[in-house]
């Protein structure tokens, strides 16, 4: 297996304790994507379930730069984002199921799910459609006038869709605290991105709006973290959005049943083998001395321990009851 | 342990497969993430990848076997010096652990039929001292006093602040609130659709203003897809407490693009609530429970009747609820059911025909989501006669729907089929002669009156 050496500048500043949470939070989006797709197999998940595999660095070093407050939203592809910002795992997992105990009462799905306590604001299902409502989002807090940020995840697909630009150009007018990260898996299901654009960074189209950005390593998280405090000073500070596109990429299918014939297998194997963002986090660990093999195992435990529990609450917990199909439709007559 | 391998489900319609190809072999050592085997499923052929890690112990199934049904243990995965004879027997199909459903859903797939309680109680108490004012001075007055009220509510749109509103509706907002909360957007409709929704999410109350409600087309996925489902995808955690107002339908000769009734579209969707006032007593009314209600409101004006002065209560506070019609004009002979400007051609029709002793009672529905069907039931069940008036397109139209509803709880007291009067099935000519034609007239409405009076 060859691996690049882990970047210097990167790592000198990083604790055990840092490193260890990295590793600890990509691997639970690892495992529990895992889990979710033989529960997909399995038939216990049902209609479209997209996995994060692959893409763990990009949320987890976005995460690694959040403050209490800070809000959240992104696409389809959510389930990591939702477990990196510390909702329960049982819930997502029973949400897929179309369980009660999801987050959503089992109404909403993989697609759809948020968390009003952990400031996750879903799950959407159109794409970038989640654009401007993260704009909107941190159009609020701006009204507010508190020193939050919202990241607004979507894909190098998204890119395409106009009403990105939009939302660019809003929120420049507007200073909003708002950081665009493009996870650019360079795949719209699939259409490479060669295949969609003769743009060769996506970052740069910020640039006509007056939008800084930059583009990022995102299968190494401390080169995603670096550039995520950079991103949100700049926002805390009210100088308005910044956009963050991250390199990353997906090693399953675009969904469940994507065959996936439009990338050669050699392509994926490439990346899993010499680009894996917890590989490289787990090689830091032990050529550092911060933890050995034996951590390392006992931590694996510990993950599998919250999956499976995850998962055995999920074929648990009941269907939501009938009445549910009528709830939720309306919230409660006036505001106060 | 020994695992079984399942024949996995690779698409949300699988129910069974061909398995094309091993592309492992009994003895191999396979981590999480390794290519098994190839999969045929309805739709494509699929790499199976393993999630476990361990050593194949036995494949179960031949390369080639065809109709293998999901869930069937197609291989068995052992850890070191284990033998595969070790697998576990195999598991039952799982099953959800699902509450036992009943047969029936508990409500009806169509809407529940209506507790038959009509409510016409007064809008304003007896006595209550009126002033006159154009709708456009009700609309902007509403929105003042709910600004001054609540600071979460904002308006943003194109031309509301320095311009004073492309129709004047907004006039003063700005000078008053400050561009904090009257903010001027870019032509940009699905953007600051999506924006307001958001904020929206966020707990603030925006007001979105479309210039005309044809430009709405372009921001038509928030409404729908965001505005509307987010509370019920979200099982109650967040919704969009948000107005979309502006002008809708036929203004005067401008033509297809700039011309169209939207009512029975936004009608249509569970989330929304959806408000076409005709009065500007109603417009001011209802503009105030709108921007309080916790819930997506798009609220349908009419250019026309911006400049038309009607009689509107001199109170500090007033607001009109929703599902309430009002039956503005007493009869017994045929019931007329409109709302927004068809109110200008049902309330002229039933002048004239009153002129020829037939006694119309008009009703103003005031809200199309939700519908007081009550009202319009308990009328048709004195007149045994109905007729809708609307300026939107025929096809799927508020009278259709409302034929059918009262067709369906009313049949026994119908002494003719219910007519829907409706704008043509044309897109809106620009001709001053084919605009008149296309447009629904009370001489129309008068047509149909004396059909279902068979006069
Ligand atoms: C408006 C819209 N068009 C098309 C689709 C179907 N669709 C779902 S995901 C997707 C690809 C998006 O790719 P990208 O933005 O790169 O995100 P990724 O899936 O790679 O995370 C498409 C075309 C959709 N959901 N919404
Ligand atoms: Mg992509």
């Amino acid at each position: 297996m060859v691996r690049k050496p882990a970047a210097k500048e990167s790592t000198s500043n990083v604790s055990r304790d840092e490193l260890l949470k990295y590793y600890r939070d990509m691997l639970l989006i690892r495992r529990f994507e895992e889990k979710a797709g033989q529960l997909y197999g399995m038939g216990l998940i049902g209609g479209f379930c997209h996995l994060y595999i692959g893409q763990e660095a990009v949320v987890v070093g976005l995460e690694a730069a959040a403050k209490e407050g800070d809000k959240r939203i992104t696409s389809y592809r959510d389930h990591g984002h939702m477990l990196a910002c510390g909702m329960e795992a049982r819930g997502v997992m029973a949400e897929l199921t179309g369980r009660s105990g999801g987050y959503s009462k089992g109404k909403g799905g993989s697609m759809h799910m948020f968390s009003r306590e952990k400031h996750f604001y879903g799950g959407h299902g159109i794409v970038a459609a989640q654009v401007p409502l993260g704009a909107g989002l941190a159009f609020a807090d701006k009204y507010r006038g508190n020193d939050n940020v919202t990241f607004a995840y979507f894909g190098d697909g998204a890119a395409n869709q106009g009403q990105v630009y939009e939302t660019y150009n809003m929120a420049e007018l507007w200073n909003l605290p708002v950081v665009f990260v493009i996870e650019n898996n360079q795949y719209a299901m699939g259409t490479s991105m060669k295949r969609s654009t003769k743009s060769t960074t996506l970052f740069g189209r910020g640039e006509a709006f007056g939008i800084k950005g930059e583009q990022v390593d995102g299968m190494d998280v401390l080169a995603v973290k670096a550039a995520a405090e950079k991103a949100v000073a700049q926002c805390r500070a009210g100088n308005g959005p910044y956009i963050l596109e991250v390199m990353t990429y997906r090693y399953r299918g675009h969904s469940m049943s994507d065959p996936a014939k439009y990338r050669t297998r050699e392509e994926v194997q490439k990346m899993r083998d010499e680009r894996d963002a917890i590989e490289h986090v787990r090689d830091l660990l032990l050529t550092g001395k911060h933890a050995s093999e034996d951590d390392l195992k006992a931590i694996d435990k510990e993950i599998k321990d919250i999956v499976n529990d995850s998962a055995e609450f999920a074929k648990e917990s009941p269907e939501p009851a009938l009445e549910e199909l009528w709830t939720d439709i309306y919230a409660e007559e006036k505001s106060a | 342990m020994a695992t079984e391998i399942l024949m996995p489900a690779l698409s949300p319609t699988m129910e069974e497969g061909t398995l094309a190809k091993w592309l492992v072999k009994e003895g191999d050592t396979v981590k999480s993430g390794d290519i098994l085997a190839e999969i045929e499923t309805d739709k494509a052929t699929m790499e199976f990848e393993a999630v476990d890690e361990g050593i194949v112990g036995k494949l179960l199934i031949a390369e080639g076997t065809q109709g293998v049904k999901v869930n069937t243990p197609i291989a068995v995965l052992v850890e070191e010096g284990e033998s595969a004879d070790a697998a576990p027997a195999a598991k039952a199909e799982p099953t959800p652990a699902a509450a036992e459903a009943p047969a029936a859903a508990p409500a009806q797939a169509a809407a529940p039929a209506p507790a038959p309680v009509v409510d016409q109680s007064p809008d304003w108490p007896e006595g209550t001292p009126m002033k006159t004012m154009t709708v456009r001075e009700a609309l902007r007055e509403a929105m003042e006093e709910e600004m001054t009220r609540d600071d979460t509510v904002f308006l943003m749109g194109e031309e509301v602040g320095e311009y004073q509103g492309a129709y004047k509706i907004s006039q003063g907002l700005l000078d008053k609130f400050g561009p904090r909360r009257v903010v001027d957007t870019p032509i940009s409709e699905i953007g600051f659709a999506g924006i307001g929704t958001g904020a929206a999410m966020a707990g603030l109350r925006p007001i979105v203003e479309f210039m005309t409600f044809n430009f709405a087309m372009q921001a038509m996925d928030h409404i729908i897809n965001s505005a509307a489902k987010t509370l019920y995808m979200s099982g109650g955690q967040m919704g969009a407490p948000m107005v979309f107002r502006g002008p809708n339908g036929a203004a005067a000769r401008v033509a297809a693009q700039h011309s169209q009734d939207y009512a029975a579209w936004f009608a249509q969707i569970p989330g929304l609530k959806v408000v076409m006032p005709y009065s500007a007593a109603d417009a001011k009314g209802l503009l105030k429970q709108a921007i309080r209600d916790n819930n997506p409101v798009v609220f349908l004006e009419n250019e026309i009747l911006y400049g038309r002065s009607f009689e509107v209560p001199d109170l500090e506070d007033f607001t009109i609820p929703f599902g309430k019609a009002k039956v503005v004009r007493q009869g017994r002979d045929v019931t007329l059911v409109s709302f927004g400007i068809g109110m200008t051609h049902a309330l002229e029709a039933a002048e004239k025909l009153a002129g020829e002793g037939i006694e119309a009672e008009v009703i103003d529905l005031r809200t199309l989501r939700p519908i007081d069907y009550a009202t319009v039931i308990a009328s048709v069940q004195k007149t045994n006669r109905c007729v809708t008036v609307e300026e939107g397109f025929p096809v799927c139209s508020i009278g259709n729907h409302l034929s059918a509803y009262i067709m369906e709880n009313a049949f026994d007291y119908l002494d003719a089929p219910v007519i829907n009067c409706t704008g043509k099935d044309v897109p809106m000519p620009y001709a001053a002669n084919l605009e008149k034609h296309a447009l629904i007239t009370s001489d129309e409405v008068v047509a149909a009156v004396k059909k279902v009076t068979y006069r």
